[in-house]
C-alpha cells in the first residue's frame, strides 16, 4: 500500500460574507464541502444557552477543500464558522494549523476584528487579504493596516476571492511570511544559544 | 438554491434517524481523538461481515483512498463525531489506518513549508 500522505490546514477567516467560502473554492481541486458538528448543550456553555435552555444542541457548519501539493503532503482549507459562539470550534480548527488568512471586506472591516483579535492571543500567523468586491471604494493597504491597527510585520495585500491566481498568491503570502517568522524565530534560538 | 416547497421535510425538523443512533448511543470514541484532517486509509483486510453498521461499510468504501475525517464525514453526510466513534470501531478492529496531521505551528519545519510554497506554486 502507498505512503498515506501528510495533511496540513489553513484557516480562511473573516465576517460573513467575506468570501471565504469562495476563496476555498476558488483554489480547491473538490467543490467546497461542508462537514457539521453536532454539538451538545454541555460543551457549549450555559451562558450561550441562557434563555433557550430548551435547546439542547446545536449544528456547526464548516467548508472546506482540499489541494494535494505532492505525493506525500495534502493542504486542507477551513472557512472558520462565523459566529462567534462557536470560538471552542476555532480552537480546534487552529490546532496545528500552518496559519490562516483573515479576509476583509472594506465595506465592513469591523467584521474581522474578533479573527484578528483571536489568531493575535493565540499567536496563530495571520496575513490580511482584502478582498476587493465590485463596487466597493477601493482602499491602500497602508489605510487598511491603520485602521486594523496591525503590526509592521503582519503582510496586507489585496486580492480577489473569486480568482485562483489571486487566492493562490495569497495562500503563498501566507505560507511565505510563516517561513520567514520561523526563520528568525530559529536564527533568534542560536543567537540565545551562542 | 433553496425554493419553498422543494422539500417535504421542513430544513429544521433534523435528521429522521438520530445520528446517535448508529453509533449504540457512544457519543465520544474510546481513543484518543480523530482530528478533522488525519487521513483515514481502508487497510488491505477482508471487510468483516458481522458487527459492522452500514455507516462502517460506507466509510470503509470512502477510505479506499486516503481521505481526511472531515471528508468522510462530509460525504456520508454525518456529523464528524458519529465519523469519529465509526472510525474508532474501524480501527479497533484493524480495518483503517489513521495517520495524524503534522502540526506545523508547534515544531516548525522549514522543509514542508517550502514545499507548500512550491506546491502552491506548480498549481
Amino acid at each position: 500500500m502507498d505512503e498515506i500522505p501528510y495533511a496540513i490546514k489553513i484557516l480562511i477567516a473573516g465576517g460573513f460574507g467575506a468570501g471565504k467560502t469562495t476563496m476555498v473554492g476558488s483554489v480547491s481541486e473538490i467543490e467546497p464541502l461542508r462537514t457539521e458538528e453536532v454539538i451538545t448543550a454541555e460543551s457549549v456553555g450555559i451562558d450561550d444557552l441562557a434563555g433557550v435552555e430548551e435547546k439542547t444542541t446545536t449544528t456547526v457548519a464548516m467548508d472546506f477543500g482540499r489541494i494535494t501539493l505532492n505525493d506525500g503532503l495534502v493542504l486542507y482549507l477551513f472557512g472558520t464558522p462565523g459566529q462567534d459562539r462557536f470560538w471552542f470550534m476555532w480552537d480546534e480548527l487552529s490546532l496545528g494549523a500552518v496559519g490562516a488568512v483573515v479576509l476583509a471586506d472594506t465595506r465592513r472591516l469591523a467584521d474581522c476584528f474578533p479573527s484578528i483579535d483571536y489568531f493575535e492571543q493565540r499567536g496563530t500567523p495571520f496575513i490580511v487579504a482584502v478582498n476587493c468586491f465590485d463596487g466597493a471604494k477601493q482602499y491602500r493597504t497602508e489605510d487598511v493596516r491603520i485602521a486594523l491597527d496591525l503590526d509592521d510585520h503582519v503582510p496586507v495585500l489585496l486580492c480577489d476571492a473569486r480568482k485562483r491566481e489571486s487566492s493562490k498568491s495569497v495562500l503563498i503570502t501566507l505560507v511565505e511570511y510563516v517561513l520567514q517568522r520561523f526563520s528568525g524565530e530559529l536564527e533568534n534560538t542560536s543567537e540565545v544559544m551562542a | 438554491m433553496y425554493q419553498t416547497g422543494q422539500h417535504a421535510v421542513p430544513d429544521g425538523a433534523g435528521p429522521l434517524v438520530r445520528p446517535y443512533a448508529m453509533t449504540h448511543g457512544r457519543t465520544r470514541p474510546s481513543s484518543d481523538n480523530f482530528d478533522l484532517i488525519a487521513l483515514v486509509v481502508a487497510a488491505d483486510v477482508p471487510t468483516p461481515t458481522v458487527g459492522l453498521e452500514p455507516e462502517h461499510h460506507v466509510v470503509l468504501r470512502l477510505a479506499q483512498q486516503p481521505i481526511s475525517v472531515a471528508e468522510i464525514a462530509a460525504h456520508a453526510d454525518l456529523p464528524v463525531g458519529v465519523v469519529r466513534i465509526l472510525l474508532d470501531d474501524l480501527r479497533a478492529g484493524g480495518c483503517v489506518q489513521v495517520k495524524a496531521p503534522m502540526s506545523v505551528a508547534k515544531m516548525p519545519n522549514t522543509r514542508v513549508l517550502r514545499a507548500v510554497i512550491n506546491g502552491l506554486r506548480a498549481l
